[in-house]
């Protein structure tokens, strides 16, 4: 990968992160409170005179606040959902003003476990509040009310990201216009919740983990975000992604008959966990495993699905991929019969893909064009029809 | 915005009652589904397939649904019973596996039915097997057998002892030439000179739907 020599024109260009603090206490599901907190953000294009034009951006597991555009000439890639934002693109920002935040619990500048705790002053690692989908919808409200914002043009989100926007459809009707739901699902299967199981583990019985206090040991638990990450990274994958990408392909030409890397596919996972490692936190993977985990919004309506969306006004697209096996379409579909038992607003397209639930962040033309059709419909306010 | 619609769709527009909650299914690019929001205030979904077709619906802000009609455990079951005042399947029928399983499923999840296919009992049908031996191809059936969704084409004839076996109730019948026109010989032998077939059906009240498969 090169350097971007000079920033592609359709990016929204170099971005600054901003921080906004808040002093009014959270109080979380868990029964715990935060007294003051603060939520770093990114911001793309221009909010209009009425603030009617905004768009939140909601981020998946190991997401964050940078979405979009470079944070330095020296940056080797852009944000992670460059390929839907920018001039042009889906979410335009010739016409949008888009909000990505990092969340609490986060590890990029958002209050979370790697950030001190004013009453201990020390980071607050393990004893940060157990985080629901539910506590980021009412953080990410606030945020919206900071910046002037009290109704979104649309919530907007892949994987967990599409879980807070079916979240802030059913808790906040009124504050959302259109809600994008991609590549989520209504609530993990057992297999979802064992592969969680499987990486929490991972970081829990890494020696250098010390109860989520690594930092005061100046550890880091490695081998376990690693192998929670390489495990995480089969399953954002498909069958079909990993026999194209690697097959059976040897780093060396031929089998060694030992356990070092022989095969292409297990340089390729070392590596991902090993970058991995550098770039996020343990504790912070332990919270977004556990957010997903226990989100549910079926559950407060008796497990009644159509119950529990019969109250949404927004209008939904919601978007799948064939080789998706994480949140596979089937769990889509169920988002969108509980719409369709409504008669709610529902766009619903199956993607045809080979990448699996990673797909979400690829530029895959259908995709593309039918979140660039849809939003292209959404109509604001100063704007010629 | 009104733009030209296909014959049988003109025609089925006007037998929709005003702000009633409809399923088009193989709704194409979504022009009758607009078309009856803009003019009769008809909200409802349209279930297509087609990638092509599927992005011209979003475009048409109508709500389309990806669902592929021959998957029916997949697909309608998940509609409860009457859940729409009309179901329309347009030029769609002739291209699915169990048509009969379809219709008695489209006849569960809506109160009344709107059938449009291409008539195989026209005369041009007829000429083509009886003078030269060829399945037909026509405007309404342009493409070769070895390459046509049309799968299981019927005649007006067959499609009403389908329905009478069936306990399907026939409400309304018309049969079109692709502009719209129904001339008097039309009328007069429709299962030979009537082009597609527009049909508005129920279940007959009080019986059930015997399903064979």
């Amino acid at each position: 990968m090169t350097l971007p020599e000079k920033i592609p024109e359709n990016s929204v260009g170099l971005i600054m992160p901003q921080v906004q603090h808040f002093t009014e206490p959270l109080q979380f599901d868990c029964g715990r409170v935060l007294d003051s907190y603060q939520i770093v953000y990114e911001t793309y294009g221009q909010l209009n005179a009425d603030h009617s034009n905004a768009i939140l951006i909601c981020h998946a597991l190991s997401g964050d606040h940078h979405a979009a555009g470079y944070h330095s000439m020296d940056d080797k890639n852009p944000g992670w959902w460059d390929n839907c934002i920018g001039p042009g693109k889906p979410l335009d920002t010739n016409r949008f003003f888009i909000v990505s935040l990092n969340n609490l619990g986060g590890c990029k500048g958002s209050t979370g476990p790697n950030t001190i705790n004013p009453e201990t002053n020390k980071p607050y690692g393990p004893d940060f509040p157990i985080v629901t989908v539910n506590d980021w919808v009412r953080s990410q409200v606030r945020l919206g009310e900071a910046l002037g914002i009290s109704q979104w043009v649309a919530i907007v989100g892949g994987s967990l990201g599409g879980m807070q926007a079916l979240q802030w459809a059913i808790d906040y009707p009124d504050r959302l216009r259109y809600c994008v739901v991609i590549a989520a699902t209504p609530k993990l299967t057992a297999q979802n919740i064992a592969f969680n199981e499987v990486s929490r583990q991972a970081i829990m019985t890494d020696p250098e983990f010390y109860n989520g206090h690594y930092y005061d040991h100046n550890a880091i638990p490695r081998q376990g975000l690693m192998l929670a990450r390489m495990l995480g990274h089969i399953t954002y994958l498909s069958d079909e992604s990993m026999r194209a990408k690697f097959g059976r392909e040897l780093r060396e030409g031929k089998i060694k008959f030992g356990f070092d890397v022989e095969f292409q596919v297990e340089s390729y996972l070392r590596y991902q966990g090993r970058s991995f490692v550098d770039r996020f936190d343990a504790n912070t993977y332990l919270l977004m495993t556990k957010a997903l985990d226990y989100f549910d919004p079926a559950r407060e309506y008796s497990h009644n699905l159509s119950a529990a969306l019969a109250h949404v006004t927004a209008n939904f697209l919601v978007i799948s991929f064939t080789s998706d096996w994480r949140f596979s379409p089937e769990r889509s579909e169920e988002i969108v019969r509980a719409l369709t038992d409504n008669k709610k607003n529902v766009n619903y397209i199956e993607v045809k893909a080979h990448h699996g639930h990673d797909a979400f962040l690829m530029p895959i033309p259908h995709y593309l064009n039918v979140f660039s059709a849809y939003m292209r419909n959404i109509k604001i306010s100063g704007e010629n029809s | 915005m009104t733009t030209t619609l296909r014959s049988d769709l003109a025609l089925i527009s006007e037998w929709i009652k005003p702000g009633t909650h409809i399923l088009d299914l193989g709704c194409g690019d979504g022009k009758l589904l607009a078309h009856l929001r803009d003019t009769r205030q008809v909200s409802g979904y349209g279930l297509e397939i087609k990638e092509s077709n599927l992005e011209q619906c979003v475009a048409a802000d109508i709500n389309v649904i990806q669902m592929d009609l021959n998957d029916l455990q997949k697909g309608l079951c998940h509609f409860v019973h009457e859940s729409f005042d009309y179901v329309v399947m347009t030029q769609a029928i002739q291209t699915i596996h169990h048509p009969d399983l379809l219709l008695a499923e489209i006849l569960r999840i809506g109160r009344e039915c709107i059938v449009t296919f291409p008539n195989f009992g026209h005369w041009t049908c007829r000429l083509s097997l009886a003078l030269k031996g060829k399945m037909p191809v026509s405007t309404t059936l342009p493409n070769p057998w070895y390459d046509t969704e049309n799968i299981h084409l019927c005649t007006l004839e067959d499609f009403e002892e389908l329905c009478d076996t069936k306990n399907i109730e026939v409400l309304q019948r018309a049969v079109v030439d692709p502009n719209h026109r129904t001339p008097f010989m039309m009328r007069l032998l429709p299962n030979l000179f009537g082009e597609i077939a527009v049909y508005r059906i129920r279940r007959k009240p009080g019986k059930a739907i015997p399903v064979t498969h």
